[in-house]
This record gives structure tokens, sequence and C-alpha cells, in this order.
């Protein structure tokens, strides 16, 4: 494994680790799921078509809520006893910080993805396993452009007094082309057409994710030395 | 190792370091004293690469600390407030990241040799939330032992440990000085920080205001220099 693959698996597994140990994020994000599957529940009724006219939205909904509390959180365990100093001090690309701090966002949000769709399931009664290769491709490409710019935006707002709030003001307008692919692929999937009916939104989103990626890795150092 | 000169930092108006110089050759021992707010942890920060300069040159170990902080990098380590610990890893799993991230060799027995040298082995598997303030210094200077850093800077390294543990790293500063290292140790604790240094200065407005060798100090006349100095003079610390 060379120098720079290392850099990016110690810190996955470095965040991982602590996660298994404090449980601090996913406990959260499990119970928050729940939380909001109450509330579709009862917004929506138990009227079926209702449901399904709104699925591809609320799936989108519940999954940007919980990058939200997931993505704000990634940077902050470097804030305790100034792990931020060393990071920067380490020698070598920095991008490969990014990486890793991303690759540990991406395996999050599956996990969060997961319980949602369980969820789902058991709450509204839906079936997505004759769907679910063509959803497990969208959920990909969507949760990898939610990612790259969540983490970045985490690094941004960490080090910053307001950042609760100025999070999901910078992060929410810059995911647009994300969530607009995401939803619109979501549903051509959802109705059991074919995934190459949404191959417009699916290159859109393939785009979207690798501008976001390698703006993430090319900018990362600026906005980890501040 | 470190040459600045006419260092100046300002965070609005207001000038934290104020035309600032000062010299130090490879292998030896710079204690700063001041008072809080004297702009001595923003002067370790500005050599460690953190901050930036508002004007004014930097050298450390051959390198432009200001235009290639990352050629400066490689050769310097920090201690500073916060130890850079994670409280949810074990002592042997923090030492294990910063190793791979600072490109070492983070083979088990060298990480453990490291542990040992800092008298941690028996806690080696414990996670670092459990540990007291003197044994995450300890992890700190471990992680130090791992690299090749020939400048190491402290920020109130003594500040929290009891007699014991000052003495401790007293020794070990004194032997990482005696194997060629450089340190620059920012402390209000006069008799460990003399004890350790080859020169003294000390820091008050923003600005050295005295630099001297420490053998040529007395505690007694270190104590009034500082009073009269840093503290205005007439004034009894």
């Amino acid at each position: 494994m060379s120098g720079y693959a290392r850099r990016v698996w110690m810190v996955v597994w470095k965040d991982a680790l602590t996660e298994r140990r404090s449980k601090e994020s996913l406990n959260v994000l499990v119970f928050f799921s729940l939380l909001l599957l109450f509330v579709f529940q009862f917004a929506l009724g138990p009227e079926r078509a209702r449901v399904e006219a709104a699925l591809p939205g609320l799936l989108w909904l519940g999954f940007i809520l919980s990058g939200l509390l997931a993505f704000g959180r990634t940077f902050l365990v470097e804030r305790e006893n100034d792990c931020w100093e060393g990071l920067v001090l380490t020698p070598g690309d920095k991008s490969a910080i990014y990486l890793g701090k991303l690759a540990g966002n991406v395996l999050v949000m599956i996990v969060v993805e997961v319980v949602l769709l369980a969820l789902f399931a058991v709450f509204f009664a839906i079936d997505f396993t004759p769907v679910l290769p063509g959803l497990a491709a969208v959920l990909s490409l969507g949760t990898l452009g939610l990612a790259s710019v969540g983490t970045l935006f985490g690094a941004v707002t960490a080090q910053m007094r307001a950042r609760e709030l100025l999070f999901p003001v910078l992060l929410l307008p810059a995911v647009v082309p994300v969530l607009l692919a995401s939803v619109s692929a979501t549903q051509t999937v959802l109705s059991g057409l074919p995934l190459a009916d949404a191959g417009a939104w699916l290159k859109l989103l393939a785009a979207a994710d690798l501008v976001y990626l390698v703006v993430g890795i090319l900018t990362f150092e600026f906005v980890l030395e501040g | 190792m470190i040459q600045a000169e006419h260092l100046r930092k300002t965070y609005g108006p207001t000038p934290v370091l104020d035309d600032v110089s000062l010299e130090l050759g490879a292998g030896e021992g710079l204690t700063l004293l001041g008072p809080n707010g004297t702009g001595k942890t923003t002067l370790l920060r500005i050599i460690a690469t953190l901050l930036r300069p508002t004007s004014g040159s930097l050298r450390v170990a051959g390198a432009d600390a200001v235009q290639e902080p990352e050629a400066v990098r490689g050769a310097l380590d920090m201690v500073g407030h916060g130890s850079w610990v994670y409280e949810d890893l074990s002592a042997i799993e923090n030492l294990r990241f910063w190793a791979v991230m600072g490109g070492r060799d983070a083979g088990e027995a060298r990480l453990r040799a490291a542990l040992e040298e800092v008298e941690l082995e028996a806690s080696a598997d414990q996670r670092a939330r459990t540990f007291s303030a003197g044994m995450k210094r300890r992890l700190a200077l471990a992680r130090v032992l791992l690299g090749q850093a020939r400048l190491l800077l402290l920020d109130e390294p003594f500040t929290g440990l009891d007699r014991a543990g000052r003495k401790w790293l007293s020794e070990f500063l004194l032997s990482f000085k005696a194997r060629g290292g450089t340190l620059v140790v920012a402390t209000h604790s006069f008799d460990a920080g003399v004890g350790v240094a080859d020169r003294v200065a000390i820091l008050a407005g923003g600005r050295i205001v005295l630099d001297r060798p420490a053998v040529a100090l007395g505690l007694e006349d270190l104590r009034r220099l500082y009073d009269d100095l840093a503290m205005g003079p007439g004034t009894a610390s």
C-alpha cells in the first residue's frame, strides 16, 4: 500500500474506531431517522398514491437531513486536544485526510440509508427488493456527491463559531444539482422503469460528483490550513 | 535552526508580536517567559508554521518557514496545550495514527518501545480518555520520539504536572537536547524552564525585552528582571 493510501486508510480506521467506541453519530442518526419516519407517516397519512408520489423526495429529504447532522460533525473530533494542528503539520498531501474523511462519511451514510430504507419499507409497506440494484446505483452516486461537498464544508465550518448555522446554509445550495438529479433518478427507478431511462440524470449526477470530488481534493489543504 | 527577523503579527489593528528577532542554533534550548497574552504561544505557532506572520522573515531548519512551510514541517514537532490525543483511541492506537500520518515506522515493536521510553508501556492499550494530563503529555512525547524532529516546540509543558512529572519531563527534554535536538519552551515555570534552557528570553507586550544565557542568570536575578521588564518596575511577583 502506498504512503498516500495508508494515510487515507488510517483516517478511515481512526474515525471508524472512534465512532464504534463513542457511538455518538450513529445512535443519534438512527434515532433521528426514526423520528423523521414518524413525521412523514403523520404528514402523508395512509393513502398509498400520495406516499408513492412523494417517496423519492421523502427518501432524499431523509438522507440530506441525516447528512447535515453527520457531515457537520466530521471534523469536530479534530478540534478536541488540538488534533487539527497535528493534521496541519503532518507532511505530505493533505487530500489524503479529505479522502479518508469522505470515505468515513460515505460509510456512515450507507448505514443511515439502509436504516431509512428499512424503516420506509416497514412504515409504508413498500417492497424495495425488485428495484434494489437500480436504487443502489442512484444512492451510490447521490451519496458520493452529498458526502463530497458535506465533508469539505464540514472542514470549512469546523473552525467557525456559528458553524451550526453556516453549515446548512453553505451546503444546501451547493448540493441542489445532486438532489435534483438524485430525486429524479430515484423516481424513475421506483416507477419500475429501467435505469437507462434516468440516463441524463445519472450523467448529471456523475458529473457533479466528479466536480465536487476534484474541488474537494484540490482545495482541502487550504481549508485545513485556514 | 531558527532565524527570525522583525516578526510582527497583528489581529486587526492589535499587534500581538512586534519586531521580534531571535536566532537559535542547533542543539540549543530557549525558554520563553512572559505574562499571559504577551505572544509566547503566537510566536511558537509562527515558528511551527501554524500561523503566518503579518511581516518579517523566518527560517527554520534552513528553509523559509513563511514561503515553504512544508519544507519545515518534517524537521519539527510540537507539544501544545492540546497534545493531539484522540480520547477514544488507546495510547498505542494514537501513536499508530500519528506515525502513519507522519510517514514513519508504525511497527508494533517501535510503538511499544516509544511508550516504554515515556514509561507508559503499562497503559499502552488503555483509552486516552482515562489518562491524566501528565500521561497525555507523555503520550505526546512518545509521538515526538517516533519522528525525526530536530526542533521541538513546547507550550506550557510543565503545567498540571506534579514534582515527579516535572522532573521526568525536564530529564526528557535535556536528553532530547543532548541528542542534538533544539528546544523552544514557552512556560510560566521559572525553575523548570531555566533548567532545560541554554538561553532565557522574556516577552512583554509582544517584544523580546530580554535574551540572555541561562547560566548568567540566577533564579532570583531572573525573577527580579521579569518583574521589572514584564510586570513593570517595582512590581513583586
